[in-house]
């Protein structure tokens, strides 16, 4: 059995999207951390982002780090690939539909992977056009910041500026809305694919994959939420 | 329970053959006992068809008691009909009332073409058991079933795996038309026992190549399967199954 023929049969193509699922789990993770120092403002009101910059700085200014970016945004696209040619192929099997569709024994996110991973997609565009353009290329509304003789980013400054319209703090919710019910579904399926079928670990890891789901979008959230209503910066 | 009789609407799918194009046909059906089976209620459907020198409905049915998994239809939106755990056979008349209106479909997939109105082929599910849902067993004397020892657990799993009466209901319930739910309760069966150890890695590798052969879709992990499936095969199976194509994919001499 070669190598292309384990990764495009049906079970194949799943432990694609399991992987690279699970790889973006652990990456939500470190994005959350990093990003939570904002809140070290809210405790000291003098502080002005001080930590988050200098962690960011830490983030970008890394070799290993920017090389381990290479590989996560080879993640996405693979995801969002895989994703879309899965749910075309699928839709594929039943050319003549039913007129009364089956609805009662699934969970309506888990039927909508491919609807809601699309709104985490067009959220995402918006989201590297905000920071990550700005960090990486064209350093739009960055202006510098020097902490014990090193200058970097005022990132802090970016994020405070960026959320001050209603607009976009609508959309970065319903963006991590939309992230939530993804990961309520994804996380625990994405173990199921990879094998795991042992009960007392199954029954784990849906209780976690919810878990994880809820608090990861509540950090991302507030982050915006803060910024607009003036509880940090 | 009270013993009643009803007038029914029934909306069927009705279609000449697998090259036709079919469509919905509705017909009224009076006094309808509650203690009929939904096949019974269909056996006086098609007695008045008949009798109006009219094609009758054709659907699958043989045991009738709900072991054989001929029976197929898609009843009111849920493969086999509202009740859990059951099959059509045993889906009785009093799971609905007088003036109900019924929508009955064939099974849809690809890989389930319909042969004429509600008969749907499913050969395709044989020929996955072809590929790999087998033991060889030598000839010779009858191995002396208790010479050999089995996990309590493991024949317990196995045997509610192979409960599996492979009528479709789970490829029918799922939007992607997959036929995981069944290749993986006639995987887990096997692979759960010391019988199905010699073809156990060549077992999982070409079911699932034919499986996909035969255009059914990749699992989803919905849950659609198991909460319609008449034996209850529980959706663990798929997980077990992913673990076993895993190793033997990746343990596979060439």
């Amino acid at each position: 059995m070669t190598w292309k023929q384990v990764f495009t049969s049906s079970v194949g193509k799943k432990l694609v999207m399991g992987l690279t699922g699970i790889s973006l789990v652990l990456f939500l993770i470190v994005h959350a951390g990093i990003n939570a120092c904002v809140f070290a403002d809210m405790v000291d009101p003098n502080e002005n982002g001080e930590m988050f910059n200098k962690a960011a700085h830490f983030m970008g200014s890394t070799v290993l780090i920017r090389i381990m970016e290479i590989g996560l945004f080879a993640g996405i696209i693979l995801h969002i690939f895989q994703g879309y040619l899965l749910t075309l192929e699928n839709k594929q099997k039943r050319s003549v539909g039913y007129a009364v569709t089956y609805t009662d024994g699934s969970k309506w996110y888990s039927r909508s992977m491919g609807l809601l991973g699309t709104l985490i997609l067009i959220f995402l565009v918006l989201h590297l056009y905000h920071f990550w353009v700005s960090a990486r290329f064209t350093h739009e509304g960055l202006a510098p910041v020097t902490y014990n003789g090193v200058e970097m980013h005022n990132m802090f400054a970016l994020m405070q500026a960026t959320f001050t319209e209603w607009w976009v703090i609508g959309v970065y919710t319903a963006g991590c809305i939309s992230l939530a019910y993804h990961l309520a579904h994804g996380f625990q399926s994405a173990f199921r694919t990879l094998g795991v079928h042992n009960k007392r670990y199954t029954t784990l890891l849906t209780t976690v994959g919810y878990a994880y789901s809820i608090i990861i979008t509540l950090a991302f959230i507030f982050m915006p939420l803060s910024f607009k209503l003036g509880w940090i910066g | 329970m009270e013993h009643y009789h009803m007038n029914l609407n029934l909306k069927v799918w009705r279609q000449k053959n697998s090259n036709t194009k079919g469509d919905f046909k509705t017909y009224q059906v009076k006094n309808i006992s509650s203690e009929m089976s939904f096949l019974e209620m269909f056996d006086v459907l098609n007695e008045q068809l008949i009798s109006e020198g009219e094609e009758p409905v054709a659907f699958d049915h043989d045991c009738r008691e709900g072991i054989c998994g001929m029976c197929s239809m898609y009843i009111n939106g849920k493969p086999h009909g509202p009740w859990q755990a059951n099959t059509t056979c045993q889906l009785h008349m009093r799971a609905f009332k007088d003036g109900d209106t019924i929508v009955v479909e064939p099974w849809r997939a690809n890989a389930f073409p319909v042969i004429k109105d509600l008969t749907v082929d499913r050969t395709s599910f044989d020929r996955i058991i072809q590929a790999g849902g087998y033991i060889s067993v030598n000839t010779g004397n009858a191995v002396d079933g208790n010479a050999l020892p089995i996990n309590k657990d493991n024949a317990d799993n196995s045997f509610a795996a192979a409960m599996c009466i492979g009528c479709g209901a789970c490829v029918a319930a799922c939007k992607n038309s997959s036929a995981m739910l069944f290749l993986s309760a006639k995987v887990s069966h096997l692979a759960l026992l010391p019988q199905g150890e010699p073809e156990r890695k060549t077992r999982v590798l070409n079911m699932v190549a034919q499986m996909d052969k035969e255009g059914f879709g990749a699992c989803t992990n919905t849950g659609a399967c198991e909460a319609t499936c008449p034996k209850e095969i529980s959706l663990t199976n798929i997980a077990r199954l992913n673990a076993e194509y895993l190793s033997a994919s990746l343990s596979a001499e060439k």
